[in-house]
């Protein structure tokens, strides 16, 4: 499979402090990569580098390179196209206090879609994509907050879609949510990995074996291992990795 | 004893609190208790609805002011709304700390100048510059609109900037993250969700305006007549209030207590509409 | 968690160039692609220029046509229509200033204790003494001015005084001295009456000695600020504590505050030139007064 996206060589410094030390890493096309390893760690600072979230930081600094098909994305690419090609899903759902057709069309409409057959169109398209088209068809018009929590975190993800991103960075996307809308997130998420490229930012280790392709684990800024993720659970190569995973520490 | 004692200060402080209750209701009662019975002598339709002010020949219709203080408080919103509400957002979303420290303070100082300096202000830069430019005599809906614009701003920029600024962060990460601009991220996603806040601060804002007195005085011109333009002159209810009081008498007096009463009346349903909206604003 | 974080090696990355930071040609090159936006990022900041202009213009415009006018004539002991001095308006400021104060102080900080230390959640009283406050935050000066003629000069036929404009101005600023001690009480942790009752001393014991003291910078802005208030207050005055340019023989009498004498010189139109000084003499009195109120709130808020 082929890169979609690299990392080399990037360092990230919140002020004074080193956050991320000489991270590399490839994302590989269509699949799913996890992040673990203990509360900063950098697992989600590195994630947020990949769309730039990170330049809202005030003393942020980061150096090295980052690449989405062979450009580099803080140097050659303008931010919000990046952010349009890389779409994100946060920790906490945050739909827009608006109708839920408005939260999904927020993204086409500000790249320029005006036309109302052309909209209801890829609002429909984005709501199936996110498994929730069914549910939610009836009350389009009806205010987001409404949903429930796992409901909220699924239009986000639609919301990401409608902006047709090529890969989706996904923060602990089920940590504030029940098991069963956690199931039904990690379901899509394996749904949507035929189209996407995911990255997937998670607490929990049986999220990451459950879903993930490959995991990377990260330990104070640092890349301690990466690998095919039923390898690096079964036999991890480092010691570090093995105290984590069988719940020594963290 | 030391029971008896704070028995005795708690009724004290309890007293105290309500003063503001008795100031209010003393306010109404007065004020109606004056004004109403002036009203039933000239007639309510003809006192609210009549078009000419000849206190000489005891006609006292109030409309031109009813509307002139309409005209220089909506000429205040179109001047002042814009400017405020993007000068918050500016606070809120744009300033770096630096500047925020200069204009943060600049803004709350606009708020505490005396009306009769801004009405002296008006007077001698704002009402000549209007004569200048467009002919006339100056003293007009313009200069006022102009001037109270400038004097709602301090209540448009506090109440808006602290509206925007309690939207919660993630609608603007969320609508960057979709590759939307800072722009858009924020009048788009931040702004809508700060509505009600914000136009809490333009009714207050309304408020303000329409019972500024001695400012409108200095630049209004007072006519007692319907204006035919904006470069014509107005004359506010508050207005027709100072201007005559002097040396009103009998029915006259009465009937500008009345005036009062009709501003009084005004200023209760802006109050009791701010109240609403901000405790809607509130529950969201 | 956040303990295993190590503090930053001094590394050679670090002096490198960061490659997140957007120059200004960055920022230019990405509003190209969206001029919209480009468009309202240049309204914000014009408006914002607005704003400050407009107060920067007015206080540099009266500054520099009123300062050449400020002599000796301007503060001559007694007011004639030749040399239009402040003084006696000062003093009557001054005097009516005080009188205020001493009417709305006590009354607003007991209000401000009873319904911060005294009054229970939901109690219905409180709720109508929030929604008057709040009325006669909302009130125009000129209603209050309405006001104070009819029942202080009229129906207690004070006449034209300085003590019937005392009164309206302390019914005006009675709001103002009730919400910053408010907020001022509330900002006392609980934790310092806890510990005045657990040393067993009484409520009363708890609100004079421990509590008021912690709020004093708190309702000092307050009052400050609502003295702010009354020197630039003219339209409830006029009508109230009438017009006459001298030093009151008693709180009986009429006397022109600075603020209605500024207003009586500009509308006059014969003393420009002296009007100009009395706006410098009267927006620096208030500048000074607001810049006081902040900086006391200001400390407050560091301590």
């Amino acid at each position: 499979m082929a890169n979609k996206m690299m990392i080399d060589d990037l360092n990230l410094y919140y002020g004074q402090f080193h956050a991320l030390k000489d991270i590399s890493l490839n994302i590989q096309e269509k699949e799913i990569t996890a992040f673990i390893g203990p509360s900063g760690c950098g697992k989600s600072t590195l994630l947020k580098s990949l769309n730039r979230m990170n330049d809202l930081v005030e003393g942020c600094k980061i150096t090295g390179q980052v690449t989405l098909d062979g450009t580099d994305i803080y140097r050659d690419l303008d931010v919000n196209l990046l952010r349009k090609r890389v779409g994100m899903v946060f920790q906490k759902p945050n739909p827009f206090p608006m109708s839920i057709y408005d939260n999904v069309a927020y993204g086409p409409r500000t790249h320029g879609i005006r036309s109302k057959a052309k909209l209801d169109q890829i609002v429909e398209e984005a709501l199936r994509g996110a498994a929730i088209w069914d549910e939610l068809k009836d009350r389009l018009k009806k205010s987001a907050l409404g949903l429930s929590g796992g409901q909220q975190q699924r239009l986000c993800i639609a919301r990401a879609l409608a902006v047709k991103p090529e890969v989706l960075l996904m923060d602990e996307p089920t940590s504030a949510l029940d098991p069963i809308s956690t199931i039904k997130i990690e379901e899509l998420a394996q749904e949507l990995k035929k189209d996407y490229t995911i990255v997937m930012v998670t607490h929990n280790m049986q999220q990451a074996t459950r879903i993930s392709d490959k995991t990377v684990f990260f330990l104070l800024g640092e890349i301690i291992e990466a690998g095919k993720t039923d390898e690096l659970f079964s036999m991890p190569k480092d010691k570090r990795t093995e105290d984590y995973i069988t719940g020594r520490f963290g | 004893m030391a029971k008896s004692k704070e028995k005795i200060m708690e009724i004290v402080f309890l007293l105290a609190a309500c003063v503001s209750i008795l100031a209010v209701a003393l306010i109404c009662v007065f004020l109606f208790a004056n004004g109403i019975p002036a009203m039933k002598k000239i007639g309510f339709a003809d006192f609210l609805l009549g078009t000419t002010w000849k206190p000489g020949n005891d006609i006292y219709g109030i409309f031109p002011m009813i509307l002139g203080s309409i005209y220089v408080t909506v000429g205040a919103i179109i001047i002042g709304v814009p400017i405020g509400l993007l000068t918050a957002v500016f606070l809120a979303w744009y300033c770096p700390e630096k500047i925020y420290k200069v204009v943060k303070p600049a803004v709350e100082l606009l708020a505490g100048i005396p009306s009769v300096v801004y009405g002296f202000f008006g007077m001698v830069m704002i009402v000549p510059a209007i004569r200048y430019n467009f002919g006339g005599t100056g003293s007009s809906i313009l200069a006022a609109s102009i001037l109270l614009g400038i004097m709602i701003l301090p209540t448009i920029i506090g109440v808006s900037e602290s509206a925007i600024r309690a939207v919660p962060g993630s609608y603007y990460e969320g609508s960057l993250a979709l590759g939307a601009t800072h722009e858009r991220s924020v009048f788009r996603a931040v702004l809508p969700a700060a509505k009600s806040g914000i136009f809490a601060g333009i009714i207050l804002g309304v408020g303000r305006a329409i019972g500024e007195t001695m400012a409108v005085i200095m630049v209004a011109g007072n006519q007692a007549r319907v204006p035919k333009g904006i470069l014509k002159g107005v004359r506010t209810l508050t207005a027709n209030i100072v201007m005559e009081m002097g040396y009103a008498e009998g029915l006259h007096r009465e009937a500008l207590i009345a005036t009062g009463v009709v501003l009084f009346v005004f200023i209760l349903i802006i109050n009791l509409a701010f109240s609403i909206i901000k405790m809607r604003s509130e529950k969201e | 968690m956040e303990n295993i974080q190590q503090a930053a090696k001094p590394s050679a990355m670090m002096n490198e160039a960061p490659m997140n930071h957007l120059t200004l040609s960055d920022r230019l090159k990405s509003y190209k692609r969206t001029p919209g936006s480009f468009l309202v990022m240049l309204l914000v900041v014009l408006s914002a220029v607005a704003t400050i202009a407009a107060l920067v213009f007015l206080i540099l415009y009266i500054l520099v046509n009123g300062i050449p006018y400020i002599n000796a004539d301007l503060f001559s002991w007694t007011y004639t229509s030749e040399n239009c001095s402040v003084i006696p308006a000062a003093i009557n400021t001054v005097i009516m200033a005080g009188i205020s104060l001493l009417l709305a102080v006590p009354v607003g900080i007991g209000s401000a204790i009873y319904l911060v230390e005294y009054a229970k959640k939901g109690n219905k009283l409180v709720k109508v003494i929030r929604v008057t406050a709040e009325t006669l935050t909302g009130i125009p000066s000129i209603v209050y001015g309405l006001f104070g003629m009819l029942f202080f000069v009229t129906a207690l036929k004070w006449k034209f005084s300085i003590l019937a404009g005392a009164f309206t101005l302390a019914i005006m600023i009675l709001p103002v001295i009730l919400r910053t001690t408010e907020e001022a009480l509330l900002s006392v942790p609980d934790s310092y009456r806890e510990g005045s009752f657990g040393l067993g001393a009484g409520k009363l014991r708890t609100i004079f000695k421990i509590v008021l003291p912690a709020a004093v910078p708190g309702i000092l802005s307050g009052v400050i600020l609502a003295t702010g208030r009354i020197v630039g207050e003219t339209a409830a005055l006029i009508y109230t504590a009438g017009t006459v340019a001298k030093i009151p023989n008693s709180a009986f009498s009429s006397g022109r505050t600075l603020a209605v004498h500024m207003y009586l010189l500009a509308n006059e139109g014969l003393h420009v030139n002296q009007a100009y000084a009395t706006a410098v003499i009267l927006l620096i009195l208030v500048i000074g007064i607001n810049a006081l109120s902040s900086f006391i709130a200001k400390k407050i808020s560091k301590a």
